[in-house]
């Protein structure tokens, strides 16, 4: 299977007054092609911050301080940013996570989405609009060529993402980062437009960073998972097997709190704590001070490591009981 | 729509006729024309044969109503002092301000925005910070002093602007108006930018402050995923976005610039409304006065209405309907 992008080390600091923030500290995963990732993580553990990195899209004072992001091995990270405006939208597109704000308010949807088209190629208005009519219909939205005329605040939440997803498909991108796509959405919206982007990536070969905070999304939609706490990727592995016999204790106390029927009665389980600020991180594993299995060995910082075949962790005290050793 | 407009128009009205009052109350409780038109030395005679001419010996309801049925008419009244309609006498400086007013708002758009933008988009540059300094001066150097300034400057000095007048005109639709003459383009230079220089550094602010907020949004870091130029990004995504909170503020300034431009008018001896409501006022030129605001407020209330439809324009979200 050959690799659409490989993300090498990646470190995205941002140099505020108060400190430097680093948000993302040595991020490393693959995407192979056809392949979806599923980035999770709470809030503020870098995963968003990761996928504007890939695109070049950090604002100051952030950016890549270190690193290498492989695009069919090409290093975006030290791609110029004409180089990286020809990529983006075109080879990499991006979903956000509120529908309700990436689309501009005052411009009609056509007018959006024909710019697209001729922001990368050079095709005539008319086609443009084709184009664009025919990537509606694709994601599902009833009668294109008279939504073509609306504006995105005569659509619903759920609609707009559905323009968003079109917009995304335009150029047959390679790989989408999709950004919580689902999270501003209603259950079965979520379900539909988690079916339509399945059958999408599976007919067009595209690959998929979904990230996400939300487990069930992941278990359903994902190929590979890549668990993210304060910058760095603790776990990462085949979805099913991450799932069903996590290692980092993160990633157990993260599956332990989603609800379940199983439990019922029994009070909800939570990781004790707060994600730690990122500006002034201890010494050692960043979920030491929450990690019921921490010890004087953990002042120290793990490393990632391969403990089983297509497994990594990045722990001293990994849940290693249930995988069999 | 229409019966929006509809609406708006019976709003206005309303409006006008209570403005009317207040007017005519307060000019009437202001002081008594008659102790500043009519000459010491007359006799008891004269005195009231003058005051019946100029219908001041009716109680004021009588006079208001007097002025309202007349009004109706299109007649507002005519002018103690120069003895001609009030209306006609307003109606002729008009032009001189209107070419003022709109050079003043010209002149602040077409700088303002650019710079406004510059700073907006490069926020820590040296460039921005200059034009951020230099728009609190535009904001807090007064008016007359300025334009003593210029005048000292470019008339005095340098000699290269008249200081005073409106220089040629050209007589259109029986009005005269100096724009259309290059010799009338050097009188209006100076007091029109001497009128925006405020408005300048109102639209730098505007910009600078709607950019800056435009570009953190989400429809903006969406448009650069596209792969955008930044030109199309800034100039569509964000300036339309912008637009929004400048036209309402330049619309309401443009009222308020044609209204009370009367310092600079006084300053560069420019022959506009603003001068004659001053002279009005001091000597106590009822009908001027309460015509004068008449046509001052029938002004805001069209340019209010513009503004709004403008709005519709601007921004999808907004559409013109009278909910009940």
């Amino acid at each position: 299977m050959s690799t659409t992008l490989e993300v090498r080390n990646l470190r995205t600091h941002f140099f505020t007054r108060a400190g430097v923030v680093k948000a993302v500290d040595g991020v490393s995963f693959t995407v192979g092609r056809g392949q979806v990732l599923g980035l999770v993580g709470e809030s503020g553990s870098g995963k968003t911050v990761t996928g504007f990195s890939i695109i070049g899209l950090v604002d100051p004072p952030g950016r890549v301080v270190e690193g290498e992001i492989l695009f069919h091995g090409r290093n975006l990270a030290t791609a110029s940013e004409e180089e990286l405006r020809h990529l983006r939208g075109n080879r990499i597109a991006m979903i956000f996570q509120d529908p309700m704000m990436t689309l501009n308010p005052v411009l009609r949807v056509d007018t959006q989405m024909i710019e697209t088209v001729l922001a990368h190629e050079k095709v005539s208005r008319e086609e443009a609009r084709q184009r664009s009519r025919d990537a509606l219909g694709m994601v599902g939205i009833p009668s294109p060529d008279e939504r073509l005329k609306s504006y995105p605040h005569q659509f619903s939440g759920g609609m707009r993402q559905r323009v968003a997803i079109a917009i995304a498909l335009l150029h047959r991108p390679e790989l989408i980062i999709a950004d919580e796509p689902t999270t501003a959405l209603d259950v079965t919206i979520q379900g539909q437009i988690l079916a339509e982007v399945q059958k999408l990536a599976a007919t067009t070969g595209t690959s998929l960073i979904w990230i996400t905070h939300d487990l069930s999304v992941v278990a359903g939609l994902a190929d590979e998972i890549a668990v993210m706490y304060a910058g760095r990727v603790v776990e990462g592995g085949e979805v099913g097997a991450v799932l069903d016999a996590p290692f980092h204790p993160y990633t157990v106390g993260l599956i332990g709190s989603v609800p379940s029927r199983n439990r019922r009665g029994e009070p909800l389980r939570q990781i004790p704590g707060m994600t730690p600020s990122l500006l002034k991180l201890p010494a050692g594993c960043a979920f030491r001070s929450r990690c019921p299995r921490a010890d004087e060995a953990c002042l120290a910082m793990p490393d990632l490591l391969e403990l089983r075949p297509g497994r990594r962790a990045r722990c001293f005290h990994p849940h290693l009981e249930g995988a069999g050793a | 729509m229409t019966v929006y407009l509809l609406r708006r128009i019976l709003q206005s009205l309303m409006v006008l006729l209570a403005m009317s009052v207040i007017v005519f109350v307060g000019v009437y409780a202001i002081g008594d024309p008659v102790e500043i038109l009519i000459s010491p030395d007359a006799d008891q005679m004269e005195r009231e044969r003058a005051i019946a001419a100029l219908g001041l010996d009716l109680p004021l309801w009588q006079q208001y109503l007097v002025f309202l049925q007349n009004a109706l008419r299109g007649d507002l009244g005519r002018s103690f002092v120069f003895n001609e309609p009030a209306l006609q006498l307003i109606l002729n400086r008009m032009p001189a301000t209107l070419e003022l007013a709109f050079g003043a708002m010209f002149l602040s758009v077409l700088i303002g925005l650019p710079l406004g933008l510059y700073a907006g988009l490069k926020p820590d540059s040296v460039g921005s910070r200059v034009i951020m300094a230099g728009s609190i001066l535009g904001f807090s150097l007064p008016t007359f002093w300025v334009g003593l300034m210029l005048i000292m400057v470019f008339a005095v000095q340098l000699g290269w602007l008249p200081s005073s007048g409106r220089g040629e005109t050209v007589q259109i639709l029986g009005l005269h108006w100096s724009f259309l003459t290059a010799n009338g383009w050097m009188h209006l230079a100076m007091p029109a930018f001497n009128l925006a220089l405020f408005k300048i550094s109102l639209v730098i602010r505007l910009t600078r402050s709607g950019v800056r907020e435009a570009m953190l949004m989400d429809y903006v870091k969406f448009a650069r995923a596209k792969g955008l130029s930044p030109t199309r990004v800034t100039f569509v995504h964000v300036f339309k976005n912008i637009l929004i909170p400048v036209v309402t503020v330049v619309g309401l300034e443009l009222g308020s610039t044609i209204a009370f431009s009367v310092v600079t008018e006084t300053v560069f001896a420019w022959p506009g409304m603003g001068k004659l409501i001053i002279d009005s006022i001091n000597v106590l030129d009822r009908p001027v006065i309460v015509a004068y605001l008449m046509v001052i407020v029938l002004m805001f209330i069209t340019i209010n209405l513009i503004v709004d439809i403008l709005y519709s324009v601007l921004d999808p979200r907004v559409r013109l309907e009278s909910k009940a």
